[in-house]
């Protein structure tokens, strides 16, 4: 028998089902994927085991951990049995931690919790422990704060925590998705030694196909709170018979079609000389440290018609960049130029004007709307800059031709942002930042938080917009394989600088720059199990 | 969704349509007090049982009974009639009072928020200033140098709400220029004002909307007291701060002088308050989901 067995498994909130009828097993030492896209209910599964189900869900069949029937425990013994026999890690390791609580102190507490045994021993099982997922005391001691801790750190503390005990099953949620991709793929590496070493049976919840192809042996793929297709990774992903996840394979590795900068003009739409942003040092008791360099010397150029990546991890300084060319922070040295005029300008009218050429698109567009407002409403912002501003009937065609551009109905102009799915709503953000008829538009990340499928869908209208207006994209992204699909030519930024840049097929296929070649390493690839099996 | 997603979906779901939900009973019950002393006062203008200002001493500190429902004082002049016009008085003050104190705050916290710097530290340094003195004796010590009366006893307690206003204001924008849709508002290249009017203060609405249902409650309580001291509205018109002042001596053998008008206070008071109180639970969607 399996370490774990669920049969039958039926979740519903209200009247609403969202589990229905999921039977899948997990083996000690084995590491079981379980993807889908959002509202697939893989995340739902994960809670109904660990027992976190909200109170207003109702559960029906069987979930089995060794002989313990946990489908029929009570809260009480979930106290238990969480932390003892399940461990579970979160996405985001800054909230699943308490700030003001030492590290050591927190994988401490977890074993006095469960365990009698005195504070002397607790910290030694915590320093053990630490030591295990790769925090070793001599650089890491107990008494550091978990803001002290880089996200992956902290990542490793939230596993240490969820480990200390050696659980039968460790559920991790997500957990690398915060995570830039070298350190990813640490994590990646450290689930897997530890499920070898100590044969903890591992559930991996993760959207990211990529992912599971590179670490887990089995994989479960959901769709709609039903299971569509399980087995072996390898025989999943190659030789699926379940159309859905044929697509969702697809869809992973989007390529859109779309026909390469035709370079035109010699006045870039957008360059940059020689920027440097520069945020002052903290204080001390005396004087102030140095100031750090977010954004230091960095010159580009695009021209129209083009498409551009600029790529790097967390804390390398190109959403700083992107600040500045969008002229929301000013460059201390060098210059951000729009069709070789300064820009910010000086002049008011000068600045009307080219703020309409160059626009931007951020990660997630719900917080870029203003919640009261309709989506008409939102769009037609952008009308101030105009000298006569279109009025009435002539607006609302405006607006209807813009919907329509993105592939949205004219009769959602009169809806709220809220009553969109993520996808639409990134349409709408397009929309807003197409109305203006931009020459450039800036993309922050903005498809990195959609599904494969509306990701796919993105990519393609905004290749197909591209061609057909001829506006240019900055893609700022740490997601590299967005970034080979669609764009033309591609910077590598690290700590400020701009580290390498190149056409991006030359710079993915012969990267130069050692970070550049760490980075693209780094990268989970789908075809993972295919090229080891 | 990841479960920190689905833990955070009570605050990511914003203002779905607020309306539809059912109001609490204690909104509901707030609003039944507000509404009967509003209307008492309404109906005060023409109509009262006797007259306010009538003096009538054969009938002077009769108990409460059928002609007189809530008794008559040493002059004779009933008790109910005089509530009934003195609520004018206390919603009249709180409700200037508020007015003034948001009209100027408001757009004083709209401003320490947009601008940084000198503009935003004068404000708020001010705004201490004016916190730091006890706003009720502040009151008492205007309405003494300017003599006592309804309009100063309406400017001393309206400009003690303005830093209240600004605070809140100020607070609750500087959390939403931090927002992604302002930033988005900045790239559009709209500039401070049009981004505090339109996209700012709306957001605000609910919550100031709250604090001057909190700060009407205090205006009643502020009114009572300079006229409890004598500095509010001036005899012969009632009020409701002088009618217990007066009863202070009688209370031992007429306590319904002092019950009725302590009464009215309390429950508009109280009824305020409840308004308040379900205003914030029904406009604030995380703790509306809990419910």
């Amino acid at each position: 028998m399996s370490l774990l067995n669920i049969n039958r498994l039926n979740v519903s909130i209200g009247d609403v089902p969202v589990l229905r009828s999921l039977t899948m097993e997990l083996d000690a030492g084995e590491i079981l994927g379980l993807a889908g896209e959002s509202g697939s209910g893989k995340t739902m599964t994960a809670l109904a085991i660990a027992g976190l189900l909200p109170a207003r869900a109702k559960m029906s069949g069987d979930i089995l951990l060794d002989d313990l029937r946990l489908s029929a425990a009570s809260e009480r013994e979930f106290c238990n049995i969480r932390g003892r026999d399940i461990g579970v890690v979160f996405q985001e390791p800054m909230t699943a931690l308490n700030p003001v609580m030492t590290i050591g102190h927190q994988v401490a507490e977890t074993v006095r919790i469960h365990r009698n045994v005195s504070r002397r021993e607790a910290r030694q099982l915590a320093r053990e422990t630490l030591e295990k997922v790769g925090l070793p005391v001599a650089r890491f001691p107990l008494d550091r704060y978990p803001h002290n801790l880089s996200g992956g750190q902290r990542q490793r503390v939230a596993i240490a925590i969820a480990i200390a005990l050696k659980p039968k099953l460790l559920i991790a949620d997500e957990p690398t998705t915060a995570l830039d991709v070298t350190t990813q793929a640490e994590i990646l590496d450290l689930f897997r030694q530890l499920v070898r070493d100590d044969g903890i049976g591992l559930m991996l919840v993760t959207h990211d196909l990529a992912v599971i192809a590179q670490t887990a042996d089995r994989v479960v793929i959901m769709k709609e709170g039903e299971i569509v297709d399980q087995g072996g990774v390898l025989q999943v992903f190659q030789a699926t018979q379940q159309a859905y996840v044929k697509t969702l394979l697809k869809n992973a590795v989007h390529v859109p079609l779309r026909h390469a900068a035709r370079e035109t003009g010699t006045v870039p739409v957008l360059e940059t000389r020689h920027v440097v942003r520069e945020y002052p040092g903290v204080r001390k008791l005396f004087g102030r440290r140095a100031p750090l360099r977010a954004v230091d010397d960095v010159s580009l150029k695009i021209f129209a018609n083009e498409n551009v990546g600029l790529v790097g991890e967390s804390g390398c300084g190109k959403s700083t960049l992107l600040r500045t060319i969008l002229g929301l922070d000013q460059a201390q040295a060098g210059e951000v130029l729009v069709f070789g005029r300064a820009f910010p300008a000086d002049d008011r009218e000068d600045m009307r004007q080219l703020r309409q050429r160059i626009q931007v698109v951020f990660q997630d567009p719900f917080g870029t709307f203003d919640p009261r407002w309709r989506v008409e409403q939102l769009i037609a912002e952008n009308f101030h800059l105009y000298d006569s501003p279109p009025t009435g009937a002539q607006a609302r065609r405006r607006i209807d031709e813009i919907l329509d551009q993105v592939g949205m109905k004219s009769t959602d102009a009169k809806q709220y942002p809220h009553e969109f799915s993520g996808g639409q709503r990134q349409r709408i953000a397009i929309a807003r930042a197409l109305i203006t008829e931009p020459a450039i538009i800036a993309l922050d990340e903005a498809v990195s938080a959609l599904d494969v499928s509306i990701r796919a869908q993105i990519l393609d209208l905004l290749a197909g917009l591209s061609d057909r207006l001829g506006v240019s994209y900055l893609f700022v992204t740490h997601d590299l394989s967005v970034v080979r699909s669609i764009t033309d030519r591609v910077l590598v930024m690290k700590r400020g600088r701009i580290v390498e840049q190149g056409r991006t097929e030359d710079v993915f296929s012969n990267p130069q720059h050692p970070y550049t070649i760490g980075l693209l390493a780094a990268v989970p690839d789908l075809d993972f199990a295919r090229k080891f099996a | 969704m990841t479960l920190g997603e689905i833990a955070n979906t009570r605050k990511a779901e914003p203002t779905a349509s607020p309306r539809r939900n059912a109001l609490s009973w204690g909104f509901r019950i707030g609003l039944f007090l507000v509404v009967v002393v509003v209307a008492a006062a309404l109906i005060s203008f023409v109509w009262t049982p006797y007259d306010v200002e009538a003096i009538d001493i054969s009938s002077k500190l009769l108990p409460p009974s059928l002609q007189h429902l809530f008794g008559t004082d040493h002059f004779g002049r009933d008790v109910f009639s005089m509530i009934m016009t003195g609520a004018r008085n206390s919603l009249a003050v709180a409700l200037v009072a508020v007015g003034i104190g948001a009209g100027i705050g408001v757009p004083l916290g709209l401003l320490a928020a947009a601008r940084k710097g000198l503009v935003s530290e004068s404000i708020m340094r001010t705004n201490d200033l004016i916190f730091a003195f006890p706003s009720l004796l502040m009151a008492v010590m205007i309405t003494a140098a300017f003599g006592a009366g309804a309009i100063n006893a309406i400017v001393a307690i309206g400009i003690f709400n303005i830093p209240v206003f600004a605070r809140v204001t100020r607070g609750a924008a500087l959390s939403l220029w931090a927002r992604e849709y302002i930033l988005a508002a900045r790239v559009a290249g709209k500039s401070a004002l049009p981004i505090s009017l339109q996209h700012i203060l709306p957001n605000l609405g609910g919550l100031l909307i709250v604090q001057a249902a909190i700060q009407f409650a205090l205006g009643v309580v502020a009114e009572a007291g300079l006229s409890y001291v004598g500095l509010g509205v001036q005899p012969p018109m009632p009020s409701w701060g002088r009618m217990l002042s007066e009863a202070q001596t009688m209370i031992g053998f007429a306590p319904w002088l002092a019950i009725f008008p302590g009464l009215a206070i309390m429950l508009l008071v109280f009824g305020f308050g409840l308004i308040g109180d379900g205003l914030n639970d029904h406009l604030d969607p995380r703790i509306r989901r809990l419910r």
